[in-house]
């Protein structure tokens, strides 16, 4: 069985395959916002697609922004090299939806239009709180973008077999990086500009049916080879694993035990909670998340969008269960290291071992391994479209047209400078994952969740439930949460001081915990909460608009 | 174009008409039906998953114990979750269909489209 991506056999074809699939979708993406870009005339089209999609497309719309290559390559690398860890990590993701449908969804699409802001500065003075809120906004969508830009220039290189000192297209595999780091720039700033939020949406949609498409045929042919016997398969796994039982228990990769080392053991089990806060908390925060439940004409389509979002994830995630001890059991966490330390190529490896075993040879696995490939791609795509539009509907919307403006700017103005944002932060994105290429930055995934937990969340709940709550207790959560965050992770052991560190060579290091959450977010709360008391502004009138608006959805846009 | 600026509010009747709205006594009882129902549900799933990740951190013996097979307590915890999920999203989406939205629409209608400040688009 061939284990080695893109087998010498199947080099060709694979990459060929891959790369043919890819323009295609590429092609039909572009035509698609192309189309959409005829259909985007208001500010209304740009920035929330005119509400005009249903809870179903918006649900499928969340599920592409959502999945990203993080949680489709990286957890099913994680589950193939760790065993069970990777299992939990994707349980936070899902859980943490239960906020978004319970506390947020319905109640912000009732009483904001374009973005965030809209609510947190509802009744509030604009300019302080939409500044804070564009800074989180975009330092969140940042962060975000960089993993994914990164991920997508460290990916291309593996997914298309090019290997040091060889050369496909004539590039090298540190030119293919930097190659791609810019198409996938110069694609994502296209369907924003031309397509606004339709356009990405209907992106993000068609990817979420090719990434459940990939997902379900693998799963399908990984429980046909052990006949839907799934204690068998993870038996095969563990043995596979050389971990034997440990790799189907926690304990492998979070809150790892170091014998005799109580402390470090201790700070190991602290930094696992620290993680499951953050994802549970965070995901109800994240900008280009919440601007999709503008995308719909009611709350009632809100509250489907995220019923539908919840039953595609966690499908999604029972696949990837499937696909990571398929993989581990299939592929093997040797030949699955020797491609990718970090293991990002396990599910398309498990597509190659399986095209070989179901699709007759060479030719099934290098055509499995191409359509994953490619699917691959679609996924960063679509997300990085999504935090794109996010980032720039922000500076638009927030900051130039209600910072800068005061509230003068025309519509046609707003859609210009968020067009032009779109190209900046694309331009900015590129040249700093450029830079970026060869740190590892996976943990800026982790502290986008952190920050949007710790700034976003407290700002909006407060917003939404607190009578009291005010500009100040705005201001404070947002940039405590966001400071809080942002200021731990520089002094842990993710930036510095470690060898899997993003400046492995360097030191100062002294915050024990990769994850802040467990810390900056009860500081993020305390903060919105201390902010608020020592400010005596209050406005009870606007409260109850707000109250009434969010609740029964009168006035709303 | 303004967003939501208090200054822009065309009459001071909007406003009292939405406090009045916030004070009567149909609107309480909408707050009370969805707070009654999604904090208490929050707090809920919070620590049902907070008590998994707990006993995924600390209690590593019992979440190892085989059940059937190779399928072992953290999976079947971990299955549970994804269970209570899908579980509490269908009971708030009955329970909201019942409970919440037939108040507030009539709320909504009560209020009638006349008062907001801003144009009929968007």
């Amino acid at each position: 069985m061939t284990t080695v991506l893109a087998a010498e056999a199947g080099d060709s074809t694979a990459r060929n395959l891959t790369l043919t699939l890819f323009l295609v979708f590429v092609a039909v993406t572009l035509a698609i916002t192309v189309w959409a870009s005829r259909q985007t005339k208001t500010a209304t089209d740009f920035y929330a697609g005119g509400r005009s999609f249903s809870g179903f497309q918006n649900g499928m719309a969340i599920g592409g922004d959502y999945m990203s290559a993080a949680s489709f390559l990286g957890i099913a690398g994680l589950i193939a090299l760790y065993g069970y860890d990777g299992f939990l990590y994707s349980i936070g993701f899902l859980v943490a939806w239960l906020v978004a449908l319970l506390l947020v969804a319905e109640l912000l699409r009732n009483s904001g239009r374009y973005t965030m802001a809209d609510v947190l500065a509802f009744r509030m003075r604009q300019r302080p709180v939409r500044t804070a809120a564009a800074a989180s906004t975009i330092t969140v969508s940042i962060f975000y973008l960089l993993a994914q830009m990164v991920g997508a220039g460290a990916l291309v290189a593996l997914l298309l077999g090019i290997k040091p000192g060889t050369t496909f297209l004539g590039l090298d595999a540190d030119a293919a990086k930097i190659a791609t780091i810019i198409m996938v720039g110069a694609l994502m700033v296209t369907y924003v500009t031309v397509g606004g939020m339709k356009g990405t949406t209907y992106v993000q949609i068609v990817k979420a049916f090719l990434l459940m498409g990939g997902a379900v045929v693998m799963t399908l042919l990984v429980l046909a080879k052990y006949k839907f016997n799934l204690s068998g398969l993870l038996g095969d796994a563990a043995d596979a694993s050389g971990k034997g039982a440990a790799f189907l228990e926690p304990g492998l990769r979070y809150g790892v035990e170091t014998p005799g080392d109580a402390l470090k053991t201790f700070y190991s089990k602290l930094d696992l909670l620290s993680l499951g806060v953050a994802l549970v908390l965070g995901t109800a925060g994240l900008p280009h998340i919440l601007i999709r439940f503008y995308t719909v004409p009611t709350a009632k389509a809100a509250r489907k969008s995220v019923l539908w979002a919840i039953g595609i994830i966690g499908t999604f995630y029972l696949l990837t269960l499937a696909l990571g001890f398929g993989a581990a059991a299939l592929v093997g966490s040797e030949a699955i290291t020797a491609q990718d330390r970090a293991g990002n190529t396990a599910a398309p490896q498990l597509a190659e071992a399986l095209g070989v075993d179901f699709l007759g040879g060479e030719l099934g696995g290098a055509t499995l391994l191409a359509v994953i490939a490619a699917v691959a791609f679609a996924t960063i795509l679509a997300v990085v479209a999504g935090l794109t539009l996010a980032s720039s509907s922000s500076l638009a919307h927030d900051f130039y047209a209600n910072v800068v403006k005061n509230g003068t700017a025309s519509e046609r103005q707003e859609v210009a400078v968020a067009r032009i944002s779109a190209l900046v932060i694309g331009a900015i994105s590129i040249v700093l994952s450029i830079f970026a290429q060869n740190l590892n930055v996976a943990f800026l995934v982790a502290l986008a969740f952190a920050v949007a937990a710790s700034g976003n969340l407290p700002a909006i709940l407060y917003s939404l439930f607190w009578r009291r709550f005010n500009t100040n207790g705005a201001v404070w959560a947002i940039y405590g949460g966001l400071f809080a965050a942002v200021f731990l992770v520089f002094f842990s052991p993710v930036v510095s001081g470690s060898p899997t560190a993003m400046f492995p060579d360097q030191d100062w290091q002294w915050f024990p915990l990769s994850n802040p959450g467990l810390l900056s977010i009860p500081f993020g709360f305390l903060c919105g909460w201390f902010g608020t008391v020592i400010s005596k502004e209050h406005d009870d009138q606007r409260y109850a608009e707000l109250e009434v608006r969010s609740l029964t959805g009168a006035g709303a846009h | 174009m303004s967003t939501d600026t208090p200054a822009s509010a065309p009459a001071d009747s909007a406003a009292e008409r939405y406090l009045a709205v916030q004070r009567s006594a149909e609107f309480a009882a909408l707050r009370c039906a969805l707070r009654g129902f999604v904090f208490p549900m929050a707090v809920a799933f919070f620590l049902w998953y907070a008590l998994y990740v707990v006993l995924s951190a600390y209690a590593r013996d019992f979440m190892g114990t085989k059940i059937v097979g190779n399928i072992n307590v953290a999976l079947v915890f971990g299955l549970l979750q994804f269970a209570s999920t899908f579980l509490i999203a269908w009971l708030y989406s009955r329970y909201a269909a019942r409970r919440i939205d037939p108040v507030a629409d009539r709320i909504r209608a009560e209020i009638g489209e006349v008062n907001h400040d801003h144009g009929p688009r968007g």
